[in-house]
């Protein structure tokens, strides 16, 4: 394996709008606010920025393509500018780009933004696969919405792992229960109101086995990251955090056609964990982590996370859910501003969301919801279906 | 000598109760209380007079080799391209060759006949024909023929070896008896008085080819062990009897008490029927009614018992059947009524024949690949083989998906997607032989669904876009009774 970005790159500034519905403000209004935090944050000027990478998911129906509306936002002076987008990793796509020209020694500083404006699509939930995902997909792919397609790991999750229904449901109820309490704790946050477990299993059934609350919200959005050369950020500020690992891992097809996967896991987290961990120097990543933000569009999501990330045993996350493992309290909190189930989640917003929780937290700024003592936070961004999905996975720390 | 080689059939899973007709009609026209009986069979909203007859189609081949087939004729009076063949959309369905003779027969409710006679022409020159008829009518709300009319369809396989019933002969009569009429635009149609229709209809034009057939093969009504009488109407079929001179044990039921008045398949379900139940030596005539008549004559072999094995036909589709209690449901599937379908319904993009055209059997026939290195099954089509420890680049042959069962990997039932009848299911499929495969599911409940249950393929109306002259079909897995 290469040697990888290990302590080679440092993010310097982090900008987040308030995620929600936001019926009155634009997608350059939103590039514009998460921008202005992240400048001010890092207390440099846009002269001092050499490159930038800009995230968006559904572009042709809001934002738009290309670099443009970052670039025509805000008048960045002829540098070079790159959309990337990778379904709902978009965001720590964009994020990569700058940290890897970075480390490169390409670029000194360099911008990531992702945005989002998905409640000017005119859909409740995200817009219609069939127009998202070509031809070939509308005449050949099963009508699937993103909730069905992660219902369809819950369903042979439960299978597998002998839990009746009702079992399966109730452990998915805590997820999403103890996500909502964090979020009450998070500002910024779209959703925030606790929901009892029994509410969320009573809850109207979107995709069988998942309801509504096991879904996440649906939210306009924007997160910026300013990132330089690691041997510079004490320049700019004295509690600069280090990017220990950034992996991407993406589908092989074998999952939506091969025998091999049992579709109770995401396979491409596994294999972007196993990587990351290496790259961090992570042994034990139970131990090691002190917190993370998961990409849990839905409850089942996370869950199944847990495992693939190597923190609960296969088949065993039920247990640490129910013990409180990953509350806000817990051994190894997960979602502690709400996670996209309550913070929500403007598409290619949410992995530079992700990294942003975890910037205030290695920070010690998170206020109420502030995880005490953390060295190493974990980001996990995942796009597409448990079946055909990229991940990412970045690992920061606030130490060398 | 040609005749029948085998036979198949389909009626959908639905069946409406006609009361449930009446519970919403009956107040406008409580003269329909005569008609408001039994109960009709009604497609599923994914299915259409294509998809029935590759059904019966895949009934009545049984497995046979579908490189015998040289032709296939489809006969309907509901098909729903008026320019596309609609034929050929079934025998790609049932993926035989190209270089076959394919027509859509259609105009009259005699076209099933019709398209068989054309059959036997063909098989005097040593073709095999597979012949298809299938009806999915409209009767307007109010109607009698709302509760008349059923949908289904059959499949007769016609060539001259290994014959099931032999082809004796034939005697047509055609006539503009303007009883029932409707325009290509039209989507419901006009009836002249009842009365009439049995008086002069039914009541003389069946006698004329019935008698006909009869004077010119020197036979009697009485050598007949069942005469098909395609005949919907309980008052005309009674007088017909009489006129006949058939005793009532001659008479095959007319299926209008379990499935409808299925329009041009009604006279070749009823014949399906009447083999299900014949033994060799029996001789049957078939009665066809449509601006005219054909009248045709067939003695069964001992070669009937050799194909019963494996078939559903008639008797077992019967036996299959789900109660559509919600006339709205019905209302719907019929596209009688608009329904608020919402954004995800409405956002259909346009389809790129060029893609549909690429895609070719991989989409009419669910044809993908496996590869030659490591025996791997794999849809859609590859060129580079899915299995990581293969990888084999261009050693591919076509593999078929389209008659292997699979067991459900995984399902769901979606209430967020756009479907018909939410919540649309759907899942991964495991094939037997390897392979796997993300579809739609289809005449199933979420509720019956479990992981490792048995399902096949069943060639299915995907999507339509109306506004393109566009339905997109491809296969769903429909649970194994």
């Amino acid at each position: 394996m290469a040697k990888g970005i290990k302590n080679e790159v440092a993010v310097i500034g982090m900008g987040c709008t308030k995620f929600g519905e936001l019926w009155d403000k634009t997608s350059s209004d939103l590039i514009v606010d998460a921008y202005k935090e992240a400048m001010e944050d890092a207390g440099i000027e846009k002269k001092d920025i050499d490159a930038a990478w800009f995230g968006s998911c559904v572009d042709d129906v809001n934002v738009g393509k290309g670099g443009f509306p970052l670039t025509k936002a805000l008048k960045l002076p002829f540098i070079p500018v790159t959309r990337v987008e990778n379904f709902c990793a978009s965001g720590t796509e964009a994020f990569r780009g700058a940290c890897y020209a970075v480390a490169s020694g390409a670029c000194d500083i360099a911008l990531a933004l992702g945005v989002e404006k998905l409640k000017d699509t005119g859909y409740g939930g995200l817009p219609d696969f069939g127009t998202l995902m070509g031809t070939e997909s509308r005449i050949t792919s099963t009508n699937m919405t993103a909730p069905g397609g992660f219902a369809m790991m819950a369903t042979k999750y439960f299978d597998r792992y002998g839990l009746s229904p009702e079992e399966g449901k109730r452990a998915l109820a805590h997820v999403s229960s103890k996500s909502h309490h964090n979020g009450t704790l998070s500002p910024k946050a779209h959703l925030r109101r606790e929901v009892s477990i029994e509410q969320i299993m009573k809850a109207p059934m979107i995709a069988w086995p998942l309801g509504l609350f096991d879904c996440c919200g649906v939210s306009d959005g924007s997160a910026a990251a300013i990132v330089c050369r690691a041997d510079m950020a004490k320049n700019f500020r004295k509690d600069p955090i280090y990017v220990k690992a950034l992996q991407i891992a993406i589908t092989s097809a074998e999952e939506e056609s091969y025998k091999s996967w049992d579709g109770t896991h995401v396979e491409t987290t596994t294999h972007g964990a196993i990587r990351a961990y290496e790259e961090a120097g992570i042994t034990n990543p139970r131990e090691e982590i002190s917190m993370m933000e998961v990409h849990d569009c839905f409850s089942i999501t996370e869950f199944v996370t847990y495992e693939d990330l190597q923190i609960s045993p296969r088949g065993k996350a039920i247990m640490d859910v129910e013990s409180g493992f990953y509350d806000l309290d817990g051994k190894v909190p997960c979602q502690t501003d709400g996670g996209l189930k309550c913070f929500g989640h403007p598409i290619a917003a949410s992995g530079l969301r992700m990294i942003y929780e975890e910037y205030k937290q290695l920070q010690g700024k998170a206020g109420e919801r502030q995880v005490e003592n953390p060295r190493i936070g974990l980001t996990h961004n995942l796009g597409g279906f448990p079946h055909m999905s990229v991940v990412s996975v970045t690992i920061l720390g606030n130490k060398l | 000598m040609a005749g029948i080689t085998s036979y198949g059939a389909y009626i959908p899973r639905y069946r409406m109760n006609r009361k449930v007709i009446f519970d919403q009609f009956g107040w406008f026209n409580a003269a329909n209380a005569s008609v408001a009986r039994g109960e009709k069979a009604v497609a599923n909203y994914d299915e259409d007079t294509i998809t029935m007859a590759v059904a019966a189609a895949t009934d009545c081949l049984n497995g046979k080799d579908k490189q015998e087939v040289d032709g296939l004729y489809l006969a309907s009076v509901s098909l729903p391209f008026a320019e596309r063949q609609n034929a050929v959309i079934v025998s790609d369905a049932l993926d035989c060759s190209s270089n076959i003779r394919t027509a859509d027969f259609g105009g009259s409710l005699r076209s099933g006949t019709t398209a068989l006679l054309s059959a036997f022409d063909a098989a005097e020159s040593g073709r095999n024909i597979m012949v298809c008829a299938s009806d999915s009518r409209m009767g307007k709300p109010g109607s009698s023929q709302e509760y008349t009319f059923g949908d289904g369809a059959a499949a007769l396989s016609v060539g001259s070896d290994k014959v099931i019933a032999e082809f004796k002969g034939s005697f047509s009569a055609s006539h503009d008896f303007i009883d029932y009429r409707r325009l290509t635009e039209e989507k419901f149609g006009h009836d002249w008085e009842a009365r009439w229709i049995r008086d002069e209809g039914y009541g003389k034009i069946l006698p004329e080819t019935a008698f006909g057939l009869v004077k010119k093969y020197g036979l009697d009504i009485k050598d007949f062990a069942k005469i098909i009488i395609a005949c919907p109407v309980a008052a005309a079929l009674k007088e017909l009897v009489k006129i006949l001179g058939a005793k009532p044990e001659q008479i095959q039921d007319n299926m209008v008490s379990n499935v409808g008045d299925t329009g041009a398949a009604l006279s070749l379900m009823m014949f399906v029927a009447a083999l299900e139940e014949a033994k060799a030596g029996d001789k049957i005539m078939v009665l066809s009614y449509g601006n005219g008549s054909d009248a045709l004559y067939f003695e069964v072999t001992d070669e009937l018992e050799k194909v019963k094995e494996g078939k559903k036909g008639i008797k077992g589709y019967l036996s299959e059947k789900e109660d559509l209690s919600v006339y709205g449901k019905y209302l719907v599937f019929k596209n009688i009524v608009p329904l608020e379908v919402g954004i995800r319904g409405e956002e259909i993009p346009p389809t790129a024949m060029t893609v549909l055209w690429q895609q070719g059997r991989a989409v009419s026939a669910l044809v993908g690949s496996r590869c030659k290195v490591c025996g791997t099954p794999q849809y859609p089509r590859q060129r580079v083989c899915v299995n990581p420890d293969c990888g084999a680049v261009d050693q591919m042959e076509d593999y078929r998906f389209s008659d292997k069962t699979g067991t459900v990997n995984s399902y769901t039932g979606d209430n967020l997607a756009f479907c018909w009848d939410p919540p649309q299911i759907y899942g991964s499929v495991d094939f037997e032989g390897g392979g796997r495969i993300f579809l739609d599911f289809t005449d199933c409940d979420l509720d019956s669904l479990e992981v490792g249950m048995p399902v096949s393929m069943s060639f299915r109306r995907k999507y339509a876009d109306p506004q393109r002259g566009h339905y997109g079909y491809f296969w769903k897995a429909v649970p194994v009774k």
